[in-house]
């Protein structure tokens, strides 16, 4: 189970990354964010979001239009 | 500043509702991801930064605005664009196609710039040219001209004008 869950379903770019942002001050030092979206956009930009702030995106996947992305606060 | 922080700097010139969004898009993302950003409001830009805000689209002199409609894309005939009202029907059409795809408000993304500190500048001339001052505008605000930009510029990664 992921420490924080942030639901962002039905927002478009740039609001998911803004609000995983502000999610990520919550989780403590490797710990976990999980985050449910459904802009397609998302998983691409998650992982340019890691790989610049130094996250790790431990894994993502998509069921039925949602994708769901698992973020280790490593940064 | 961290010496392996990155940064960024925007011109902002247009203030139309379609030409507000990529500078706050990318302005705050780019905070979020950690880099430093300053936006220089100049010309049409400056008014982005007043309290109030009342952005507003025109179809004129603009054949790539096709919204979908009806199963397609409809583009308005530049001829059609004189209308009375044609402006205020596109915003009005625009703006509910934003928010039913889950597209953020300017106001609310310049309000997460200004709370992600995205350094602001208001061109002084500019606020001279047509008559502002900053009581007119949202807290956050400093004045500058164009040198204030380029030393800003001069030591950032990235610099985009829109």
């Amino acid at each position: 189970m992921a420490d924080h869950t942030l639901d962002v379903k039905g927002l478009n770019c740039p609001m998911p990354i803004l609000k995983a942002r502000k999610a990520l001050k919550d989780v403590p030092a490797d710990g976990t964010l999980e985050i449910l979206a459904t802009d397609p956009g998302s998983v691409a930009d998650f992982e340019a979001f890691c790989r610049q702030t130094g996250n790790e995106l431990i894994e993502h996947s998509e069921d039925d239009g949602v994708y769901r992305l698992l973020i280790k606060h490593t940064a | 500043m961290s010496a392996e922080e990155k940064s960024m700097t925007i011109i902002v010139t247009k203030g139309s509702l379609d030409w507000a969004y990529p500078p706050f898009i990318l302005a705050t993302t780019a905070a979020a991801m950690g880099l430093s950003v300053t936006m220089f409001f100049t010309f049409y830009g400056l008014p982005l930064l007043l309290k109030k805000l009342d952005l507003q689209l025109t179809a004129a002199g603009n054949p790539a605005m096709k919204m979908p409609m009806m199963g397609g894309h409809m583009g308005l005939p530049n001829i059609l664009t004189a209308i009375p009202g044609i402006d205020a029907a596109c915003t009005k059409m625009m703006k509910n196609l934003m928010n039913k795809k889950g597209v953020a408000s300017i106001e609310d993304l310049r309000e997460l710039a200004v709370e992600a500190e995205v350094r602001l500048i208001a061109c002084q001339m500019t606020m001279d040219l047509f008559e502002y001052t900053l009581d007119d505008m949202i807290e956050g605000p400093e004045l500058g001209g164009a040198a204030t930009y380029i030393e800003s510029a001069t030591k950032s990664d990235i610099n985009l004008f829109i």
